[in-house]
This record gives structure tokens, sequence and C-alpha cells, in this order.
């Protein structure tokens, strides 16, 4: 498995090299470095000094790819494209355009984000797989119909709505909880109840379906007549029969995720003022920073990566056929 | 092992695991409310709770350009001066001198002049500033000493910085006396191209010596920066600006270029604040710059706060400042029609309010509804809470909803020193030029476009139709009949009337294109550049169209990204465009630089402020006067006759000035609008028992509802106990068939 795992992590390399080189292409497509430092410098009036200086300042004057003016290797390793990506693979983010710590961000806007990306995830899969089963328990029931009615209706409305409608239901009407806000520690549970209430909502519809398709595929095979057989209860060969041979395919979907949690959820955090990574990328982008840009692209990739090589990991403790070579 | 009763356990295990989480939490809510989002203690003291929508991106005074960044500078650095807190016009006043700068006039020789010498002979302006002694900075571990004299955390090691992640990770922390240096070494900082001061171009045409200083330092930091990998020490008091000169330790000297009478605008902006020497050389430690620790984000000043929380993501929190100086709110100076209550704190020590909260809010909804809940001291109004805010009567005039005023709000609406308009590029062949013909053409459109109905429609009544380039509150603009810009709008019943489309109409085939129509007989085509792109914007691009279409003229849509927006502007390749001017200071001449021709685009690379390219010899003529004036009648005289060039040329439709409305509680007291000073909050005043007691009305949770969801839960598990219970139960009984019967 080691070997595999190495393997894997080196193919990442030229991955993250061609990720990197597109972000850079689209980035410069759009933004030249004179458009940045005016983004930047937010004076009134921009003159060509003011401009070239912060160029220079932060690395912006030197070409895209290939520098006519340098010799030998020069000609490529002097370029913007270079310097700017050398030091992601070292995990060296820098300073953003705006001058402040990209390490240091990232680091302080995480926990915020997987302090409610977490509980999200973890109450929302858990949730999710068990109404699934209660609904295939009840397969064929009126129960059934309805709940699957209702969560293509819960799919159809935009996560958008939840989130007004529980701050103006549960915030602004009933009292309940704060409608924004965010502390850490205990003292900041009741910030996070509705943000994870709501996300664990909104995606209920989809999960329920998914799940509950990938159940009722398993009810039917021959374990499940055998274990009935043997006279097990109906939640025992759910839970312990059904359940265990489902979980293939769930965690395909799953475990990628699990990495990525802490880059956040835009609207989520928007709308209830939590401080963390999900409005960061958006917001660099507005501002032209690309320093910010580049570094979340390049951790996003990597996060990827190790959420797919995870996924890997994961089918062989869950299916022992799965050998990884 | 799990069984039907299994289930029911798991069940009851769930619920009761709710009620405890639900029960746990709500026993922290120390204040009673469940929805309280702040501390029992921080809600019960004179704190005020604010917001902001985008975090400030730089809080160093000598970058810093933007007004939400300006609204936490402005409480903690000090100018020498500031503006009258409650006098109209606006005033400047001392904040840290002893008296307004004492100004001499020179000629080249350096002879002082007499101060009505003629402009022409005057060669340098010297601002002579007292500082008053015994101001001190806060408390700040950069001010710390050893034993022998030197700073204590100035030059510390990699190891020494490692456990630090805070200021207040230092153990100790003390002040100084603000000194003449304190501000020198500020102007210096300006002068440090790497420091990417906004307005250094603009100084360097003012204050004697900054040009070379700044060239000098400049290039000698570069040359350190680039023979040093990590952090270096650069010492600016190593260098002086040949007009920049300290006196002693109150006293400094700035000569200016010929007269600049706007100069002294400057000095109360946060540019101008002093910065301790030894405060920059802390703050460039690369062990606390890897921690966002810098004078960016951490400033130091002598304001009535200090910046207590730094976190531009989540919220800024602002401290008394135990060392601020004595100051006290004004006696007198009470303006025309503002409420005499603005006085019942005539004297007191000032601040009156002892710690400011703003949390990030990006978006409206939930702002508005917890300013509603009385957890904001005060809000804006957009657009989606407009109705629930303000109504509109039938003259226009705005009031309070009834929902308002029961909860004993208040409102402001100022109408801002700003202007929105629609510039035209005169260099354009058809839009631009100078002819008569050329000038109809555009009275014809200024006409046409009806930003009454825009302000109407778009803005909620929240804007005045322009009548030229001054807004109100700015010396020069001129209220009522004699104010009217005589080409676009008529005097009827008592105010300002947009002409009739037949006007507009017989102005266009004066200009050559009778309804609309070219010689050919083909429509005239106009191209209006804009950054509007999004879907909300395409209502205000189809208005646009409209009001084209009545004079049936075409217009095409120019819609791009703001980059190439602004490129287009700068290149004078942009036909038509929008866009706007904050004041940076009361004067005219802020105003109408926007249409002096050396400050075009087209002469200056770009870099000229003068989007429209407008270029008349004798505006310019009359702008090189009036630059260098005090406010006078002889001033007026001439803004006037400048006022009706630029009306008669019409470079601009002349839009809007910009009503801003803000609403505030009953509790929040000595509100009072000035849009040109940023350090306001130090004379307002929250009454915190009166806004505990309203939270505590308007926020008791309604528990109704919880005891409902409980019962629903409960009733749902028993009926599905049965039914699985009678799915277990129940027996596949074989058909017929099966039993092989029949």
């Amino acid at each position: 498995m080691f070997a595999y795992i190495v393997r894997r992590l080196l193919f990442a390399v030229p991955i993250l090299i061609g990720v990197n080189l597109i972000t850079f292409a689209l980035f410069f497509m759009v933004n030249t470095p004179d458009d940045m430092a005016r983004a930047q410098l937010g004076a009134k009036q921009t003159t060509p000094e003011m401009i070239q200086a912060w160029k220079v300042d932060h690395g912006y004057d030197k070409p895209l790819f290939f520098n006519t003016e340098s010799a030998g290797l020069s000609k490529i390793s002097e370029t913007l494209f270079v310097e700017q990506s050398l030091k992601l693979f070292v995990f060296d983010f820098g300073q953003s355009d705006s001058g402040r710590q990209i390490s240091a961000d990232i680091y302080e806007r995480m926990w915020p984000s997987l302090a409610i990306a977490l509980p999200t995830f973890i109450i929302g899969l858990v949730t999710n797989i068990a109404l699934a089963l209660l609904i295939v328990l009840f397969r064929g029931s009126v129960l059934d119909t309805a709940t699957m009615m209702v969560a293509v209706a819960i799919m159809s409305i935009s996560g958008l709505f939840y989130i007004i409608a529980g701050q103006v239901l549960f915030s602004k009407i009933w009292h309940w909880v704060p409608i924004s806000g965010y502390e850490s520690g205990w003292e900041g549970l009741k910030f996070l109840i509705l943000p994870v209430l709501i996300g664990v909502f909104a995606g209920l519809g989809s999960g329920i379906r998914w799940y509950r398709s990938l159940f009722l595929e398993e009810i039917n095979k021959d374990y499940v007549r055998t274990a009935r057989a043997k006279g097990l209860s109906e939640i025992k060969v759910l839970f312990a029969h059904v359940l265990q041979n489902g979980l293939l395919p769930i965690l395909t979907g799953v475990v990628v995720v699990i990495p990525t949690l802490f880059m956040g959820s835009l609207i989520m955090e928007s709308f209830f003022g939590i401080p963390g990574l999900g409005s960061y990328t958006i917001d660099a982008i507005n501002a032209q920073d690309f320093s910010i840009v580049k570094s979340m692209v390049f951790l996003g990739s990597v996060l990827y990566i190790i959420g797919l090589i995870l996924t890997d990991i994961s089918y062989t403790y869950f299916d022992p056929r799965v050998r990884l070579q | 092992m799990l069984n039907e009763f299994g289930l029911q356990s798991v069940l009851r295990r769930g619920f009761y695991s709710v009620i405890f989480v639900m029960l746990f939490v709500l026993s922290g809510c120390e204040s009673g409310l469940w929805n309280q989002p702040y501390s029992a203690q921080q809600v019960q003291s004179p704190t005020l709770f604010s917001s902001f929508s985008e975090p400030p991106k730089h809080l160093d005074p000598v970058v810093s350009y933007s007004s939400n960044e300006a609204a936490i500078l402005g409480q903690i650095y000090e100018p020498p001066l500031q503006y009258h807190y409650l006098k109209r016009p606006y005033e400047l006043e001392p904040l840290t001198l002893t008296q307004m700068p004492q100004v001499r006039y020179l000629d080249a020789q350096g002879k002082v002049l007499d101060e009505k010498a003629e402009t022409s002979n005057i060669a340098f302006s010297e601002y002579h500033l007292s500082l008053k002694p015994g101001i001190r900075y806060q408390p700040h571990p950069a001010f710390v000493k050893k034993a022998d004299g030197a700073q204590k955390y100035l030059h510390l090691s990699p190891t020494q910085l490692a456990p630090i992640n805070t200021l207040s990770d230092f153990g100790e922390t003390a002040s100084r006396e603000l000194v003449a240096e304190d501000y020198v070494y500020a102007i210096k900082r300006m002068g440090l191209r790497q420091n990417h001061s906004p307005i250094l171009d603009t100084m360097n045409h003012y204050i004697v010596g900054l040009q070379e200083f700044s060239d000098e330092v400049s290039l000698a930091y570069q040359s350190e920066s680039s023979e040093s990998a990590d952090s270096f020490d650069f010492d600016l008091n190593d260098y002086r600006i040949k007009g920049v000169q300290v006196v002693d330790k109150y006293n400094f000297i700035i000569r200016i270029e010929g007269r600049y009478p706007q100069f002294q605008y400057w000095l109360a902006m946060n540019f101008f604040a002093p910065i301790p020497w030894e405060v920059e050389r802390f703050y460039n430690q690369a062990g606390l710059v890897e921690k966002n620790l810098t004078l960016d984000t951490a400033p130091v000043g002598t304001g009535p706060y200090m910046l207590a929380e730094n976190n531009p993501n989540k919220r800024m929190r602002l401290l008394a400042n135990p060392n601020f100086h004595e100051d006290y709110y004004p006696d007198s100076g009470l303006a025309e029609g503002a409420d005499p209550v603005l006085l019942k704190d005539a004297g007191k020590r000032l601040p009156l309010i002892k710690e400011v909260v703003y949390s990030l809010e990006k978006e409206n909804v939930p702002l508005w509804n917890k300013f509603l809940q009385g957890y904001y001291d005060a809000s804006g109004v957009s657009s989606d809470s407009f109705d629930q805010a303000v109504s509109v009567n039938a003259s226009g005039g705005m009031q309070l909803t009834d929902e308002m005023r029961q909860k004993n709000i208040q409102f402001l609406n100022v109408i801002q020193p700003t202007i929105m308009y629609l510039g035209f590029n005169m260099a354009d062949p058809v839009v631009g030029g100078y002819s008569e013909k050329q000038q109809k053409l555009r009275q014809a459109l200024s006409i046409a476009i009806n930003y009454e109905e825009y302000i109407s429609i778009f803005l909620n009544g929240r804007g005045v139709a322009a009548q030229g380039p001054i807004p109100p509150g700015i010396a020069g603009f001129i209220e009522g009949k004699d104010g009217i810009n005589p080409y676009v709008h008529e005097w009827r019943n008592g105010s300002a009337q947009r002409q009739s489309l037949e006007t507009a109409k017989q102005l266009l085939a004066e200009a050559g294109y009778p309804g609309g129509k070219m010689r050919d007989g083909t429509s005239l085509t106009l191209y209006f550049d804009t950054p509007a792109t999004g879907p909300d914007s395409k209502s205000m691009l189809s208005w646009y169209r409209k009001q084209f279409e009545k004079l049936g003229i075409e217009l095409v849509i120019r819609a791009t990204d703001y980059n190439r927006f602004q490129d287009k502007v700068r290149g004078a390749k942009a036909q038509m465009f929008v866009w706007g001017w904050n004041a940076d200071y009361p004067d005219p001449e802020n105003f109408l630089f926007l249409l002096y021709g050396g400050n075009a685009a087209i002469h200056t690379n770009g870099a000229g402020i003068n989007s429209a390219n407008y270029d008349n010899p004798q505006f310019n003529a009359l702008f090189e006067q009036i630059k260098t004036m005090q406010n006078s009648a002889e001033r007026l005289r001439l803004i006037r006759q400048m006022l009706d060039i630029v009306r008669q040329d019409a470079p601009w439709v002349w839009g809007f000035y910009p009503k801003s409305l803000a609403l505030y509680h009953g509790w929040y007291h000595n509100v009072w609008p000035n849009p040109l000073a940023n350090n306001t909050i130090k004379y307002k005043r929250i009454d915190a028992e009166q806004r505990y007691a309203k939270q505590n009305q308007w926020n008791q949770p309604v528990v109704w509802p919880l005891l409902i969801l409980v019962l629903v839960l409960l009733g749902s598990v028993y009926p599905l106990v049965r039914a699985y219970r009678a799915r277990q139960g129940s027996v596949i009984v074989p058909d017929s068939k099966q039993r092989g019967e029949g």
C-alpha cells in the first residue's frame, strides 16, 4: 500500500503543475499586473510611478512565462510563473498582495469553517443514513412515498431560502438563537446550531434519495435473504448487513470531501457571519489578489488528491476484496 | 443487538440527547436571551455595537484611503487637525495642536510676504504647527524600555518571538509623549515609495523636497532589501526632507510650494497622523510579520480608542485609550436647524463610549434583523428593507414607518458630499467637442436623461438631481433658483423642474440630429460603456436605453469588466460612462479639478482625474485662479463663472448627489452627520440601561413552537414502532396456487 500511496503522490505533481498553470493563465488573461496594482493601491489617482513601484515590490514586474532579458535557465526561472509557483510546492504561500500572511490567514480561518462543516457533515451523514434505512424499512408504504415527495421538494428549493427562512423563523420570530455571529469555544455553540441544522436539512433531500437507492439495491440480494432466513430482525438485517455492504459506494462520495471540509461554505458563512475560509478565494478574485487565488486553488487541489487517496485506502478496510498495489 | 425494542430505545435516547444539548446551549445564554450575540457584561456597559460589510485591508495611516478603514483609523490616530463636530459649513479646528497652523508666505529668496501678497509672488507657504504638550500614546510593547534606556522589544530573536501570537503576549506595555518628530516621521514614511502611499505623488507636488527625499530613500531601501533576504532595519531618521523641519519637541514646520490653502484639509486626514519610529521598527521584526502583526494590522495612536481585537473577517474591537488626553464635548457651534439636545453633553470629557464592537455582516438580512432586535445600535437602510423602514409621501419627503416609530428608532437623511455623473468623452468626435452644435447635443441628452426618475426608481428617493459639479455643503453650491442649471432645469412652483422633452428634441434638431436621425436618415447611435454586467444591472441599463430612445437615439451598451472599463476611460476610448467622486475635503477645488484640462486623462497618459477629458481654456484659467484662493466673495464669483461655462458645455450629465439614510435607536445619543470627519465616535453616547431593557423586551424566546416540535417528534415514534411491529409480525400467506388448491 505504501508504494501505491507514494506513486499516487508522485502522480499528483504534474497534476498540480497543470492546475497551477491553468490558474495562472486564466487569472492573467483577465487581469494584468497593472490592473492588480490599481486594485490594491486603491488610490483615486493612480500614477504610473505608483503602479511600477507596486509591481516591483510584489514581483509582478517580471514577464509571465519567458524572460528574454535573462540568459540561460534564467529565461525560465526569472519569470512570474516560476517565481509564483515554486514555493507552493513546499507550502510556502507567502504574503497576499495586500500584505497579509496567507498561511496565518488560512490557519485562523479554517477553524470556524471546520466548526460548521464538520458537525454538518457528521450529523448530516448519520441523519441521511438513518432516515434512508428507516425508509427502506418501510419501503413501498405510504411513509416511503411521502418521504420521497418531501425529499424532492427539499432538493428543489434553493439553499438560500432555508438560510433566510431559518434566520427569520428561529432567530427573528421565535428568538431561539442569534441570527449571525461566531465565537470560539463552548460559548460559540449557540451560533452554530442554526447553520448546522440548516446545512443538515438542506442536504436531506438528496442524501435520503441517494442512500435509499443504494440500500434498496442491497436489500434483495441473497445474503440479505439468508440473514432473514436465519431469523434476524429486520433492524439487525438493515444495520448489520445492508448498511455494511452499502457503505462502499457511500465512501466514494464521502471520504473525498473530508479533507476539503475546512475550505468552508461561501453562502452559509456569509449569511451567518462565520469568519471562515468560504469567501477567502472569492474575495481574493474580486480584489484581484493572485497570491491568495493561486494558494487556495493549489491547496484545494492538494486536498482533493488527498481525499481521493483516502477513498482508495478506505476501500481496503471496508471491502476485503480490494487490495492496493 | 437491535430489535424493535432497541429502536424505541434509540429514539428515546436521541430525544433526551436533543433536549440535553438544547438545555446545555440555552444555559450558556448569560443574559437570559437565547438570541443575544454578545456577553451580558458588554451589553450592560457603554459599548457601541456596529457592523462592517467589507473587511478593512489597510490600517496603516499612510496607506489607507478607504472610508471603511478611515472609520476605524479615525478613532485611533490623531492628525494635527479635525473637523468641528457640530459646525456647518464644515470647519477645521486643532486636534493635537495648540492653535490652527500659522502660515507664512515667502518669496523665492525666502523673504516673508504679506498674507495678501499676489499668488504669483509667493514661492513657498510655511505651515508652523505647535503640539499640545502631554499627549501620550496608547500602551504598547514598542515603548517598553530596558534599564539602559534602549527599547526592550525591538531586536528580539526568532526564538524569543516564536511564542508571541498577539501583542498581549508581550509581558509589558508602556507609553510615551507625542512629539513633533512623530509627525515628521509619518511624512517620511509617506515618501518611501515601498509603502505605497496613495497620496505620495500628489504631495510630491506640494511639500518642498519630498520628491527628492522619496527618490533617494526609496532607492536606498530597494538596495538594502535586495541585499537582505529577511527583514532589515531601515532607519528613515537617517534621511531628511528639505521642506519638513522639526523646530523643537513640540514644534515643526512644513514648507509648501507656492500657495495651497487646501493643504490644511490634508492635515485633517490619516496620512498625516503621527507614527513613532520605535513602533515601525518594532513591527519590522520578521517573527511578527509572519503572524500578521504589523503596523497595517495593529495601529498605535494617541486617539480616544485603541484597537484591542483585529480579525477583519469577524470582528474589530476598540477600547477606550487609558492615556487619551483631555478632550471635551463642544459647548457651541450648533448648526442652524440642529436639535439643541446635541449640546446636552457639552463640556463632558471624551470619549463617552468605552468600547466599540464592529462585527462583520456581509449580508443585509441578518444586519437589518439584528438592528431591529436591538443588537446593533445603528444601521443603514438597504433597498430590501426600505419599505419597512421609511415611507415616502407625495411630495417626496421621507418619514419613518409606524413600526420604526414604535421602537423609538430615529433617522438621519443626509446629502453626501459626492456626485455621480454621466460623463461624455470630450475627445469623441460625436458626443465631444466644443462647437455650439456639439454643446446642444449634450444639453439635449442632459434634459432627456431624467435623473429625478432614476433617483425615484433605483434609489428609493435617496438622492438629489445635481445642478452642477459641486454638491450641497461645499462652498460654491448655491441653493434655490439661483443655483439651478438653466440648460437642463427651470424654476417652476418653487422648485427646480427638468425642462420638457420638447426642448430637448428642439436642441437635438439644432445639433443636426432632428428626431434622432443623422443626415443619411439613419438613427444616431451612441455607446455607453459600463462595468455593470450582473443581472441586477439589467433594469438600470434598460432604463438608460429608454432615456435615449425618447429622443430617437439608439444606445448601445458596452458592458465589460471593471479593468477593461477603466482602461477604456483612461485611454479616452469610451464615449459615455457613469462615474462618481467623493469629496476629500470641503473645498470646491476638490470637485472643479475633475474638469480641469491639466488633469485630463488624455493629457496625462491616463493618470488624470478628468475622465471626460474636458479642456476649456477659459475654465482652466479660472480654475488656476480659484485653486489658490481662500473662500471669499470674489472666489465665489469666479466659481459661478466656472459653473456657467461647464453647464453650457455640459461635459457631464450632472447626475445626482446621493443621500445616505441612517437609522439609530433611541438609546444612541449625539448622532449628527459629518461625512468628512472620521473621529466622531468619541462624541457619541449610549444609554446601556435603556438598551438592555429594550433588548429584553423585544427578544423573549417564544417557547410554544419548541413544545409542539417535541410533541410531534414524540407522537411520530409510536405509529412508527407500531407499523414496524405489524410488519415484523406479519405472515406470508401463500396464495391458492402455491398451496396447490384448485
